[in-house]
């Protein structure tokens, strides 16, 4: 069985950079790492080749340069190989362009199935895995809390607000998997090692047979228009017991619909 | 704020790599349980396995035994980044099984000890310990009493150890006993099962720091074990336990460099945000001179104990002068940082909601576990003159 993850690649939320003022996006000249967000579908991938007794883990991603840092962690974790997409006509790409690019990139792999996080750490449009499967012509689920993968089908308890669904779909599938559904393994110092000789294919856009003005600044069908701070937290509501404090705090709990 | 740390001629980017796996394991796995463990006197056996899945009780180990075949600089950088977790007694626990237990079994023991009793434990399945104090025998590891006398096919073990980390909860000891005469010559090291009738753990000792590291005292009476648990030769035991110091010893160096950088790091945090006399504290020279102190003091630490770290990994003879001075220099540093950043934060810094009085009380010990200051000064001094003078005049200072 292939399992390809789609993995972003971000700026150390602990050191996050800045904002270009110019183009109001992420400035992303600075080491980048693994997306956590990322962590629970590599995570998931693993598991479900190891329950298959066969197969590979392969990664996607697109970044700047070439840009493996976050990979290599997720090579670490196991997965056996990886493509990186990289091409300077990328810049200012948004969601569908880089749903086209991901899409193009996976169709190589020829997947049995595709994971995702549902949303990445730093962009949070949380609609690229859905944009994926159409550029592919694949079913598309979402919010996976389990996959299992049964006489050639995908198995899927689906999150709702309420419980969850379950969903059964015919391989390939699209699948974006809610962070924290499973605990990431940690990359040990032997599969750090492992991943150096791991191989990773480095492609642009003429080898994805892609037309620059689809994506990038060129293509992007969506626009930054300004950035404002985020407001100040406003002070709470401070309730002195005198007493009746209990009922106060349910009747205010009340008023937000909470209970 | 984090710390500012330098790039290291000793690591290469796996290293740093790893660097990073130790720091989100101590992020997820211990500090949110830090004060839980510390006040319950022990971490939790989850924790083992979980250490073991992510290759953390076995760097120096080998694959088969599902190790990672590395070296001591692995251990040092595996030691810095557990020491910041809040939470030593934990660190002291993982390392007394990953480095103490084990590293002298990796060298001397049979095949069948290996895999009976190592890979387990490289897995975080079993929890073992060394057992080599006495009541009467610490840092004079040749007076040791507890006695094992050979009958058939067993040793009959009696005695008692004390200071034991991991003690009142191992699955098995590598225990150093007396099978021959009074002296240095008479010990001898077996891996010793703690389900073996006749063997009880005494009190739980309440200890000043390192509080989440179990420390037990251990009675013997009479307990037969066989004698294919006798690691490496008979009588060869203190020479086996001297020569596997440095890895203790270049843990607690190591601890040390990690809890500096800790302290350093809450210490700027501190002091950038409370104000005094309408300025925070970082705008007082004396401060950052003081802090510019400690950094240094830091990275010096750093660097011997790395050099001490490649030293030993290279088996060269001179990695025990290294250790040892890295210990005696990391003790004495971890200790005075420790203290500065408690003097920094005034009247916070003695509150228990805050981490600062844990490392001061966690430190203490640093200058006695693992051969006290007083024993590091005299291996040192003894180097230094052996390899100065022969004369005979000379030697006799030596003593």
């Amino acid at each position: 069985m292939k399992v390809v993850v789609c993995v972003k690649q971000i700026p150390d939320p602990a050191d996050p950079g800045a904002l270009d003022p110019e183009t109001n996006t992420l400035k992303r000249d600075t080491k980048l790492i693994l997306d956590e967000s990322d962590s629970y579908g590599v995570e998931m991938a693993l598991q479900l080749v190891d329950a298959a007794g066969d197969g590979e883990v392969h990664l996607v991603s697109m970044a700047a340069n070439n840009e493996v840092g976050g990979l290599r962690t997720a090579l670490a974790m196991g997965a056996s190989s990886a493509t990186i997409v990289s091409d300077d006509a990328l810049g200012g790409s948004d969601a569908l362009g880089t749903s086209k690019v991901l899409a193009a990139a996976i169709a190589r792999q020829e997947p049995d199935l595709v994971l995702a996080g549902t949303e990445s750490s730093d962009g949070y449009t949380g609609v690229v895995p859905e944009q994926v499967a159409e550029l592919m012509g694949l079913p598309s689920v979402t919010f996976a809390k389990s996959i299992s993968i049964e006489g050639g089908e995908a198995k899927i308890q689906r999150q709702t607000e309420a419980g969850y669904d379950d969903v059964e779909c015919p391989l390939p599938v699209v699948v974006s998997v809610t962070a924290g559904v499973v605990e990431p393994r940690y990359p040990s110092f032997k599969g750090i090692m492992a991943a150096k000789s791991k191989p990773v294919d480095e492609l642009d856009l003429d080898a994805l047979g892609i037309d620059a003005a689809q994506v990038g600044w060129a293509g992007a069908g969506q626009e930054i228009v300004a950035v404002d701070e985020a407001p100040a937290r406003e002070a709470g509501e401070v309730i002195e017991d005198d007493g009746d404090a209990h009922e106060r705090i349910v009747a205010f709990l009340d008023d937000l619909k909470i209970l | 704020m984090g710390y500012p740390r330098q790039p290291s001629i000793f690591l290469s980017e796996e290293h740093d790599a790893f660097r990073t796996t130790v720091a989100s394991f101590v992020q997820r796995e211990i500090r949110p349980h830090a004060d839980e463990w510390e006040a319950a006197g022990e971490c939790s056996r989850e924790l083992y396995r979980k250490a073991g899945a992510a290759g953390l009780l076995g760097l120096r180990y080998s694959e088969e035994l599902g190790g990672s075949g590395l070296d001591f600089m692995a251990t040092a950088v595996l030691a810095e980044e557990l020491a910041k977790s809040d939470s030593i007694g934990t660190a002291v626990s993982l390392m007394a099984q990953s480095e103490f237990a084990l590293a002298i079994l990796a060298d001397e023991a049979s095949d069948e000890i290996k895999a009976r009793w190592m890979a387990p434990a490289i897995a975080g399945e079993l929890i073992g310990a060394i057992g080599v104090s006495e009541p009467g025998a610490g840092s004079d590891v040749a007076a040791i009493t507890t006695r094992a006398v050979r009958d058939g096919g067993d040793y009959v073990i009696s005695g008692q150890k004390t200071f034991i980390s991991n003690g009142t909860r191992a699955d098995f000891i590598t225990l150093a006993v007396r099978t021959g005469e009074p002296g240095p010559k008479g010990i001898s090291l077996v891996v010793f099962p703690t389900d073996t009738p006749g063997f009880e753990v005494g009190r739980r000792l309440d200890k000043l720091g390192a509080r989440a590291s179990d420390t037990g005292e251990l009675y013997f009476d009479e307990c037969r074990v066989p004698v294919a648990n006798l690691v490496g030769e008979e009588g060869q035991g203190l020479r086996y336990i001297l020569s596997h110091f440095g890895g203790e010893r270049l843990v607690i160096a190591s601890f040390a460099v990690g809890i500096m950088e800790r302290l350093i790091e809450l210490g700027l945090d501190y002091a950038a945000e409370r104000q005094t006399f309408g300025s925070p504290i970082l705008g007082f020279q004396t401060w950052r001179h003081r802090f510019a102190e400690m950094a240094t003091s830091c990275e010096a630490t750093r660097l011997l104990a790395y050099q001490a770290a490649r030293l030993l990994s290279d088996r060269d003879p001179a990695g025990d002068l290294a250790v040892s001075m890295a210990k005696l220099r990391a003790a004495e540093a971890v200790q005075s940082v420790a203290a500065e950043v408690l003097q920094l934060h005034g009247g916070f810094g003695q509150m228990e909601e805050s981490p600062i009085p844990r490392y001061y009380r966690d430190v203490a010990g640093f200058s006695i576990g693992a051969g006290t200051s007083e024993i590091m000064r005299e291996l040192i001094s003894r180097s230094l003159i052996s390899t100065i003078n022969t004369n005979p005049t000379n030697k006799e200072t030596a003593r």
